[in-house]
């Protein structure tokens, strides 16, 4: 019943940029579901493919990872190895079957509250309209 | 109404196991050879790149590895219209005589051989390469393990790997061999041909001129006839890497010869639910059941079919064991059974004759071994002889050259039929009024191990349980009853 | 001195790790002066039933190679466990996988009808299926149930050691027995047999700066037989791949596939390949990015060729 399934969402943001953003959602007193469970990490390009397929794996019905604006990167390029290795998980993740709208890559500054709000909005509703995950138990079920 | 069972069989490549039914009086009604694994490579290789298919399908099997690696490879030059250059050629029918006597060496010492070096019904713990080394010495056990290794040190040298080598690329092989490498390769290949006329000779001497062996060679518990399959160069001579597929009949009369890429006009498949593994039978003729003779589609493709099929060996020690063998027979082409041991030695002789050849050919080091292919790919056929019989792998891409659809006829499972009906035919002759022992019940395992069966090959498929639907037979293949759960 | 009670047993597996254990040559002969097989049903006539009447914790050493794929698997390896009082995962199947568990890309209906009904030589008009349980007109018969989702060894039992490798390399082999025989036996849950480097640091090719402007695959190109394959952009997954097996894949101009499995610290072999193939991609902005990354034609079967099951996702969604 997808009126009452309500999303979770791992967020991993980056300190300098998208974590600092979506502080500023929250002190503006911005209105936008409480589904993404937020990490901070110091650079986007932290984020190993691992993470994301760990998340995914462990229950998470969507990830999403938010780093610096190209060019803006706090460790000059870190977020465009994030982009390199973003498109080829991706593409990895449709042979998995894992909807695109499942896993995002959003480029939030610090001064960006409202984007994170409405990534936070739009990515909650879609991978409501999505359904739960599931992963683990699916692939129980399918042993 | 009783059961026996052998489970799992022994000595062999892969699983399986043998359901005996014995009537009242104790002697067989009937006993089915069932093969109980699979895999589902025809399946998971879709959507793989389809230049990997020689190092994954190499996975079907690690005792022949290298027959799905090099029949892979030929597919790939028929997918991408690319033809390899003569030196390549030749690296890859080196490598693959190589392999020959490195399998024909393992199944003759280590998986069949021991029924007759230490005996049939010898006990349990002796039947096997350390029963034989037991027997026969210590030194004539580091013979084998040394003339096995040497050729698996043949195989790495031109294709990186011992087990599971790669080198098999459209167009040609991945790496060339030097002057000391070749050098090195002749040595080995002049100790194996010595090798194999020894082990002929001791075939000769412990089985041929052992009475009750002889017996059991010539006995019609261990015979059947059916067609037989192999490929043969423009001579008709047999060839394990190239040429044409050649099908005797029964009589050893000429049914067809035609190219690999021709094969699904010649061979289907039939399923049986109590197997996974399906029936591949001649297309032209029809499937009539577990039967033999001129009327069943039924054929055997193992080194006695192949030497059946065949009008000589190409080279000159294996064609005077050729027609020794026939001769000593009584003419072509012969059913049986445990011949195969034979006709396989016979190969081993022909194989390393080959390896000696090849490696005395100045163009083995030559540095072009590749042409790049240029075409978009479609669709291919390649086909080998695998130790155990024909193999063939047909793959389709897309014009990316992902697989959208394979196709592979292996090598053991040519035989699914024939084994099924040796098996039922040595328990009928061995099993009497009730009788089993170990040793009897591993008389009827002699009839499957004398086709050296490997059922990770044959087994390359996958299906499922769809627990809804039961089928009773009757012993002619009809239906009876037809049970259905909804 | 009593030997010590070896058994060697298979799943679904290609025999690779049995003619592995051949590797050993004579000192097999030599070790057979300190161990008794009592079970290996590829080279001896050892059968379920002899393994049933050992007593719980008979056999000293176990090794079983071969994903766990169907019923008779699990079970045979159920079987063993209780029989053992070591169970070692032998072989990149029984560790991870292997090349079976490319099969969890697929489910087993799709493959039943690939099989039974699709293939062009397949002649099946009554659409026959094999089942688990057949009434013959003599008897039952029966065959195992055949699983949709491949699995390792330690997925269905209690493992305590693993060797990868595909097969696992000759020299390892021996020393691997010697070890466990012996003693002292390492920590439970030890990976043997193998380096704890990558395989690169075993490589004898010349690395550089490793910068890729665009993928090749092995048919489109003759490498140069010097240079490091990633650099040439070939894709090898020596960087995120165990050492132990002295790269000789390599030798042959081809690109390591993985099969000695994930580094100590790695969670997920086929992650951790992605992530630092992409690190080095030769390309800036996003279409740059697209296209490169566009020309991995398949990476599910490149990053997970051997180590689907034992990966963090273990299977595709179908």
């Amino acid at each position: 019943m997808t009126e009452s399934f309500e999303p979770k969402i791992v967020g991993f943001l980056c300190r300098w940029c998208s974590y600092a953003g979506a502080d500023l959602a929250g002190t503006n007193r911005m209105k936008y579901p409480s589904n993404i469970s937020s990490i901070r990490v110091n650079c986007s390009g932290r984020i190993d493919p691992n993470l994301v397929m760990k998340a995914l794996a462990l229950g998470a019905d969507g990830v999403l990872i938010a780093g610096c604006h190209p060019g803006d990167c706090h460790y000059t390029n870190g977020n465009i190895k994030t982009l390199r290795r973003f498109k080829l998980l991706q593409k990895m993740l449709d042979q998995f079957g894992i909807e695109r709208e499942r896993v995002r890559l959003e480029w939030i500054s610090a001064a960006e509250g409202e984007k994170y709000a409405q990534v936070a909005r739009s990515m909650t509703e879609q991978v409501r309209s999505l359904g739960p995950l599931n992963w683990q138990r699916k692939v129980e079920l399918t042993a | 109404m009783k059961t026996v069972t052998i489970n799992p069989i022994t000595r062999l490549e892969g699983h399986g196991k043998i359901s005996i039914f014995l009537n009242d009086q104790g002697n067989v009604d009937n006993a089915y050879f069932q093969v109980p694994e699979l895999r589902g490579f025809e399946k998971f290789c879709e959507g793989r790149a389809v230049e990997e298919m020689p190092d994954i399908t190499s996975r079907i099997c690690g005792v022949c590895p290298e027959a799905h690696h090099i029949a892979s490879t030929k597919a790939l030059d028929a997918v991408f219209h690319v033809e390899a250059p003569p030196a390549a050629k030749k690296l890859r029918e080196l490598l693959y005589s190589a392999f020959f006597v490195a399998d024909h060496i393992t199944h003759f010492y280590i998986l069949g051989g021991p029924d007759f070096v230490v005996g049939p019904k010898a006990p349990k713990s002796e039947r096997n390469i350390l029963g034989v080394i037991a027997k026969v010495g210590m030194d004539v056990g580091t013979s084998v393990i040394q003339h096995r290794s040497d050729a698996l040190q043949v195989i790495a040298t031109i294709g990186g790997k011992r087990i599971h080598p790669s080198c098999g690329v459209p167009g040609g092989v991945s790496k060339t061999i030097t002057e000391e490498e070749r050098t090195k390769i002749e040595t080995i290949a002049r100790s194996e041909v010595e090798f194999a006329q020894y082990t002929l000779k001791l075939f000769d001497e412990v089985v041929l001129k052992n009475q009750e062996y002889a017996g059991l060679i010539k006995s019609d518990v261990y015979s059947s006839k059916t067609y037989y399959m192999g490929t043969v160069d423009d001579q008709n001579r047999v060839n394990f890497y190239d040429g044409k597929i050649r099908v005797v009949d029964p009589e050893g009369r000429e049914f067809a010869k035609f190219q690999a890429s021709d094969y699904q006009q010649h061979i289907s498949e039939h399923v049986e639910p109590w197997t996974y593994l399906k029936f591949p039978y001649l297309t032209k003729i029809g499937w009539r059941g577990l039967v033999g003779g001129k009327d069943s589609g039924i054929y055997k493709a193992t080194p006695l079919a192949r030497l059946n099929v065949a009008e000589g060996m190409a080279t000159p020690s294996a064609e005077t064991e050729y027609k020794r063998m026939f001769e000593m027979l009584g003419g072509k082409p012969v059913h049986s059974t445990l011949a195969t041991h034979w006709a396989r030695l016979i190969e081993l002789l022909y194989a390393s004759e080959r390896m000696l050849e090849l490696s005395k050919d100045p163009d083995i080091t030559n540095t072009n071994v590749r042409n790049i292919p240029t075409h978009t790919p479609d669709e291919g056929v390649g086909a080998v002889e695998a130790p155990r019989g024909t193999l063939i792998h047909h793959y389709k891409t897309d014009p990316a050259g992902l697989v959208r659809a394979v196709n592979l006829i292996v090598a053991t499972t040519n035989n699914h039929a024939a084994i099924s009906m040796s098996i039922k035919r040595a328990a009928e002759g061995v099993i009497k009024n009730g009788e089993v022992s170990d040793g009897i019940l591993n008389m009827v395992e002699m009839a499957f191990r004398a086709y050296d069966p490997c059922y990770a090959c044959a087994t390359h498929t996958l299906p499922g349980q769809m627990p809804l639907e039961v089928k009773i037979y009757s012993k002619d293949g009809a239906v009876l009853r037809n049970i259905r759960r909804p | 001195m009593t030997k010590s009670k070896v058994a060697f047993n298979w799943a679904s597996s290609c025999g690779g790790c049995e003619i592995a254990i051949f590797e050993l040559g004579t000192k097999l002969v030599e070790l057979s002066n300190k161990i008794e097989i009592v079970f290996w049903p590829a080279i001896m006539d050892y059968k379920y039933s002899d393994l049933e009447a050992m007593p719980d914790g008979n056999i000293d050493v176990a090794f079983m190679n071969g994903a766990i794929q169907n019923s008779e698997n699990e079970h045979v390896a159920k079987l063993l466990r209780a029989k053992s009082k070591l169970l070692v995962a032998f072989g990149t199947c029984a560790y991870m996988g292997g090349i079976p568990a490319l099969a969890n890309t697929t489910t087993r209906d799709e493959i039943f009808a690939n099989s039974y009904k699709e293939t062009p030589t397949t002649v099946n008009p009554e659409k026959t299926l094999p089942q688990t349980k057949v009434q013959a007109k003599e008897g039952e018969l029966t065959i195992p149930e055949f699983y949709n989702t491949v699995k390792t060894l330690d997925q269905v039992v209690n493992v305590d050691y693993y060797v990868p490798g595909c097969p696992p390399v000759g020299e390892q082999v021996g020393k691997v027995i010697t070890q466990l025989v012996d003693g002292p036996l390492p920590p439970k849950g030890t990976v043997l047999g193998a380096s704890d480097r990558s395989l690169c640091y075993e490589c004898k090719r010349v690395r550089n700066e490793r910068r890729i402007g665009k993928i090749i695959r092995t048919h489109q190109t003759i490498p140069d037989t010097q240079k490091c394959l990633l650099e040439q952009g070939i894709i090898c997954m020596g960087p995120a791949t165990r050492g132990g097996c002295s790269a000789v894949c390599l030798d042959a101009n081809m690109p390591c596939r993985g099969c000695y499995g994930p580094l100590p610290k790695a969670i997920d072999q086929g992650g951790k390949m992605l992530s630092a193939l992409s690190s080095i991609f030769d390309a800036q902005s996003e279409e740059e990015i697209e296209k490169i990354a566009g020309e991995v034609v398949d990476p599910i079967g490149t990053f997970y060729r051997f180590s689907m099951a034992k990966s963090l996702m273990r299977r595709t969604k179908k």
